[in-house]
């Protein structure tokens, strides 16, 4: 027998977070599946300023989404915000991804915080609109904050980073956190990524924090030093690995 | 012919106007579209121009309305410059009325559109700007008058995306100026006839040609080739052995150009020859990767005569006279007959004095591309071009430009397209799919009809004419327009050591962001003849820092690799299959070859080579198809997964120019080399391979970018290529998961299959080997081999794989085993 590493798993203010290599987060004890930026209709909100592209990215971003709903089968779904890319998104969308949509919401409830693109999701999509949520010390909402309590799980900044080796630089969507808050990467299909370098990101964090590459299989932990220098309250990230047994 | 004017003023710089510029004049006279063909110094342009100011000179300009005349469109806009230079002494010196004006990105707004309703006699442009030209509510206007189109350096732009964006705008030409005819001036090509074609509208059935003018050949050149009979390396490109003979080169001469085939290349040889540059001679470095004041400043400097040597890439290819150059060196392979040729050419610019050029091979397999190189070019043969179909995507391009032209009936623009001889054979269906992306995107789901950007006018004396849904639509057109997609480029920026990283800084040049984004800070590289130690990525910025390291990590920047061309390397096969042929061979590399003949086998003309053979606890398989690094790294792929299913565990690969080498765990040998080798491997994995690859989804953000997918710039924002690139992967990815068939990703495919990877060359030399695979099954290394097993060793090192029996591999232990003759 040998042991396959599968996940890595974050604890952030207590509460352990397993990171999926689709760019969700779960929350086990909660059965709570945690998602950011989905940025549906994207396309067609180009598409309005006449540049027209692939009319698919709700489908791709609803399927991937399946997908891990099929695989962690939580209670709850919560959207980080900027789950559509302008007030005018939802009515957009097709027939075939609003029955796709509404079968997620058969599964799980839904918890839609707003964001900047989306501050009035539409009412029939069902689930519940807030503009944060506090739970078991965690803090949901879509912006994170510089001054923000511990427990902080954010979206908003698309954060992705690059590692290079044997000559080749591989750059990757991530998730950025350490023991006291978490940053989703976005999950929508046309969303692109900021650098965990830049100090939008970088900044949020004391010392030293991790970037959470999305790999095929899980994801990986790369070490990036923090926009701000030690304070004395510098916690050591608390990441674990879960690892099961596979058959040789 | 001549008028007496130009007769005289030909007498009084004491020359004799040339056959080839009468046989123009005469054609301009019967009114024929016709292509010159005429090594460089052979008095080309001015024989382009001659029978246009014959034709004015007769009519006073006062007498005539301000009609644009000839239209002159050259690849570079340096070039047109140099041209407008050029042509400001016979109208000075003869006292022609003709007015002569150029109009590239360069020009000032306010000139620009005085050009447009008082245009000059000449106007000299871009393919770029005459799209932009043609694209215009009253083109008609400005182009009634036309009566010549001179299409200058034509060869370089005849079989190409520019060339296909070229070609629709003169058939665009065609109606409106129905009168005009063509000349097209091109350096020496294999095949005239695509040329010819390109030159006149073409039927819907048959073809037609413009005439053809050959000027008779100047001075044969005279080439030599650097050799030593000592020692001559395995492998390797940057003749660092050669570099003393090089400096003696220089000093013979009053004037050199020393051309290499990459950037890094350039500079490694710039900092070598100041290595040995005892006398101080002024020598200057040139290529496409340093900012633009410091290329120009070489230009300056070298056309006042100031320099002693330039050492360039193939920035200085083509076009400008620099007059004073004597002599050429080329270091490295010279990948094609027809390109050494126009490199020789760039010394000494008359055309009866010969071409004094050296080369200066850098690895054994490169004496042999040398030799047969230099044979090519003084038997006066050359390579041929695989010529390629019109891409879709320049035509989604034209077909906005015309919509913001004027409303457009869409059988007469398909028929206008047909005329152009790259989209001869477009079919109805593609034409349309090319339309329908223009108009709404072309998705299957139509779920974008109510944003389009063309719609049919309803009713009305234009009913069904498709014209543009927005104004703003013709704005985006013009600032989108031209085929030329750079690569996301990050600036270099110097700093004072100590700074903190990102602030400020003199701007070195630019390099591609893949090659930035592979640096960690503390790496260091060589740049504008400098090594520099990185710092730090700020935004679109790289910073570095001077050090005194003499020797840098030098991870190698790609820029300007071509690949072997067909022909050369079908010479090179033939070299090496004739043992008679050996004798005008350096020493050592006779003994190479001698020792493979006995050790091995020296393959026919027409075979494929095929060794395997054991060395440390590996087992290699090795052929040898000379068919360029491109297309051996697909066949590396596709060999190495059909090796897998074969149970056979292969563990990597290794393509140079000339071969490639795959190595595994088990002995290959017993493997059927026909069934491996076998065509059909082009249908099993390729597509899935090269969907993934990156040289692929740069491909399709190219093909996006020019059909208006992507935005290039946003009015009053430039996007910076880092935004763009990042975007269009994931659009890529959904096109491909949700509409395989799109017709951007069709224009994709279509330029992976042409240039792109060499795959239609893949397939030729597998349809050509077939049934003439030579095995040998040997007990060590064969020394045809050799170079390419360095390679993997070299590699592999530079890429920080510790494989300890890779590094065990020493370089002399591996050549004595190939040259032992027991």
């Amino acid at each position: 027998m040998r042991c396959v590493l599968t996940d890595l798993s974050l604890t952030v203010n207590g509460q352990s977070l397993l990171l999926d290599k689709s760019g969700a987060a779960w929350w086990e004890p909660a059965r709570t599946l945690i998602f950011a930026d989905l940025h549906l209709e994207k396309g067609s909100s180009y598409a309005r300023g006449r540049q027209f592209l692939p009319p698919y990215d709700t489908r791709a971003t609803l399927l991937r989404m399946a997908e891990v709903v099929s695989r962690r089968t939580p209670a709850r779904i919560i959207a980080l915000g900027d789950s559509f890319h302008d007030p005018l998104a939802a009515e957009r969308m097709g027939v075939e991804e609003r029955a796709m949509l509404s079968a997620l919401a058969a599964k799980a409830h839904f918890l839609w915080i707003t964001g900047n693109h989306d501050p009035h999701p539409p009412a029939w999509l069902g689930g519940t609109v807030m503009a944060e949520w506090h739970e078991a010390g965690l803090i949901f909402r879509h912006e994170p904050r510089a001054d923000a309590a511990p427990g902080e799980i954010a979206g908003h900044l698309h954060p992705a980073a690059t590692v290079a080796k044997f000559g080749r630089g591989v750059r990757r969507r991530c998730f950025a956190g350490d023991a006291r808050r978490l940053v989703l990467p976005s999950f929508g299909a046309y969303t692109g990524g900021l650098d965990v370098g830049d100090p939008a990101i970088s900044s949020l964090f004391v010392a030293r924090f991790h970037a959470f590459m999305l790999g095929a299989e899980r994801v990986y932990a790369i070490p990036r030093q923090a926009g701000r220098r030690n304070r004395s309250d510098d916690i050591q990230p608390m990441i674990t690995a879960i690892a099961t047994t596979a058959r040789p | 012919m001549l008028p007496a004017r130009f007769h005289d003023w030909f007498a009084a710089k004491g020359w004799t106007a040339r056959p080839h510029q009468l046989a123009l004049i005469e054609a301009a006279q019967a009114g024929t579209g016709v292509l010159l063909v005429a090594p460089t110094g052979g008095g080309k342009t001015l024989a382009g121009f001659l029978p246009s100011l014959i034709d004015l000179a007769e009519r006073p300009r006062r007498s005539r309305a301000s009609r644009l005349h000839t239209l002159y469109i050259s690849p570079l806009k340096a070039l047109a410059v140099d041209v407008a230079r050029n042509l400001e002494a016979p109208i000075a010196d003869m006292a022609l009325a003709v007015t002569v004006e150029t109009r590239t990105g360069d020009t000032p707004a306010a000139r620009r559109q005085r050009q447009r309703h008082a245009p000059p006699d000449f106007l000299l442009t871009t393919p770029e700007q005459l799209a932009l030209l043609i694209a215009h509510p009253k083109s008609a206007q400005l182009f009634e008058g036309l009566k010549t189109v001179v299409l200058d350096e034509l060869h370089a732009l005849y079989n190409s995306k520019r060339g296909d964006l070229l070609a629709l705008g003169l058939a665009r030409l065609s109606q409106l100026a129905p009168g005009h005819r063509r000349v097209g001036l091109s350096a020496t090509v294999a095949d005239p006839k695509p040329l010819q074609r390109f030159l006149v509208p073409q039927p819907p059935d048959g073809e037609a040609l413009a005439q053809l003018v050959i000027a008779k050949g100047g001075a044969k050149p005279q080439i030599a080739i650097s050799a030593s009979d000592s020692y001559v390396p395995w492998a390797g490109h940057l003749a660092r052995h050669a570099m003393l003979d090089v400096m003696t080169a220089i000093g013979e001469a009053k004037t050199t150009l020393i051309f290499v085939n990459t950037r890094s290349q350039a500079e490694r040889t710039f900092q070598e020859l100041w290595r040995l540059n005892e006398n101080n001679w002024p020598i200057a470095l040139h290529h496409g990767s340093l900012a633009p004041e410091q290329r120009r400043k070489v230009e300056a400097a070298m056309a006042k005569g100031a320099l002693r040597a330039v050492v360039c890439t193939s920035t200085l290819d083509l076009g400008i006279d620099w007059g004073a150059v004597d002599k050429v060196i080329c270091i490295g392979a010279p990948k094609g007959a027809a390109r050494l040729v126009q490199r020789i050419g760039r010394a000494n610019h008359r055309l009866d004095e010969p071409s004094a050029a050296l080369l200066v091979p850098a690895n054994r397999f490169e004496v042999l591309e040398c030799n047969a190189a230099r044979d090519a070019v003084l038997a006066g043969e050359l390579d041929g071009e695989r010529l390629k179909e019109g891409s879709l995507d320049v035509l989604c391009q034209h077909i906005w430009g015309m919509a913001v032209a004027a409303p457009f009936a869409v059988d007469a623009l398909y028929d206008e397209v047909r005329s152009a001889a790259p989209f001869m054979k477009l079919s109805r269906a593609d034409f349309d799919a090319a339309l329908n992306f223009v108009a709404t995107g072309g998705y299957a789901l139509k779920s974008y009809d109510r944003f389009a950007r063309l719609r049919q006018i309803p009713d009305g004396a234009s009913k069904g004419l498709w014209r543009l849904a927005h104004p703003r639509l013709a704005q985006a057109y013009r600032l989108n327009v031209g085929v030329i997609v750079e690569d996301p480029m990050v600036d270099i920026r110097l700093q004072s050591r100590g700074k903190p990283t990102g602030s400020g800084g003199r701007r070195l040049g630019q390099l591609e962001e893949y090659f930035i984004e592979q640096l960690s800070a503390g790496d260091t590289f060589v740049f504008a003849g400098d090594v520099l130690r990185f710092e730090g990525l700020r935004e679109t910025a790289a910073y570095v820092t001077r050090t005194n390291d003499p020797e840098a990590q030098v991870p190698s920047y790609n820029g300007g690799k071509f690949p072997l061309s067909t022909f050369l390397a079908q010479r090179v096969r033939e070299m090496v299959s004739a043992p008679e042929r050996w004798h005008v061979l350096p020493d050592p590399v006779q003994e190479w070859l001698r020792i493979q003949e006995w050790r091995s086998v020296i393959p026919k003309p027409g075979q494929l080579l095929v060794e395997t053979f054991p060395r440390g606890n590996r087992h290699y398989l090795v052929c040898y198809p000379f068919e360029g690094r491109l297309a051996h790294q697909t066949l590396g792929m596709l060999l190495t997964r059909r090796l897998e299913r074969a149970r056979m565990k292969p563990l990597g690969f290794i393509a140079n120019e000339y071969a490639l080498a795959v190595w595994s765990a088990r002995d290959m040998s017993g493997v059927p080399m026909g069934p491996l080798f076998d065509e059909d491997m082009l249908g099993d994995d390729l597509d899935a391979w090269l969907a993934d690859s990156n040289l692929y989804k740069r491909t399709f953000r190219n093909c996006a970018v020019i059909a208006g997918l992507i935005e290039r710039k946003m009015p009053g924002k430039e996007k910076s290529g880092r935004q763009v690139t990042f975007s269009s992967d994931l659009i890529y990815d959904v096109l491909r998961a949700h509409e395989p068939d799109h017709v951007l990703l069709r224009a994709t495919y279509a330029d992976a299959g042409s240039g792109l990877l060499d795959i239609a060359r893949l397939s030729d030399m597998l349809a050509r080997v077939r049934s003439r695979i030579v095995t040998r099954k040997l007990d060590r290394v064969s020394p045809l081999a050799v170079p390419a097993l360095l390679e993997i060793s070299r590699e592999m090192v530079a890429r920080g794989e510790v494989e300890e029996d890779i590094l065990r591999e020493n370089e002399d232990a591996l050549i004595a085993d190939a040259m032992r003759v027991d």
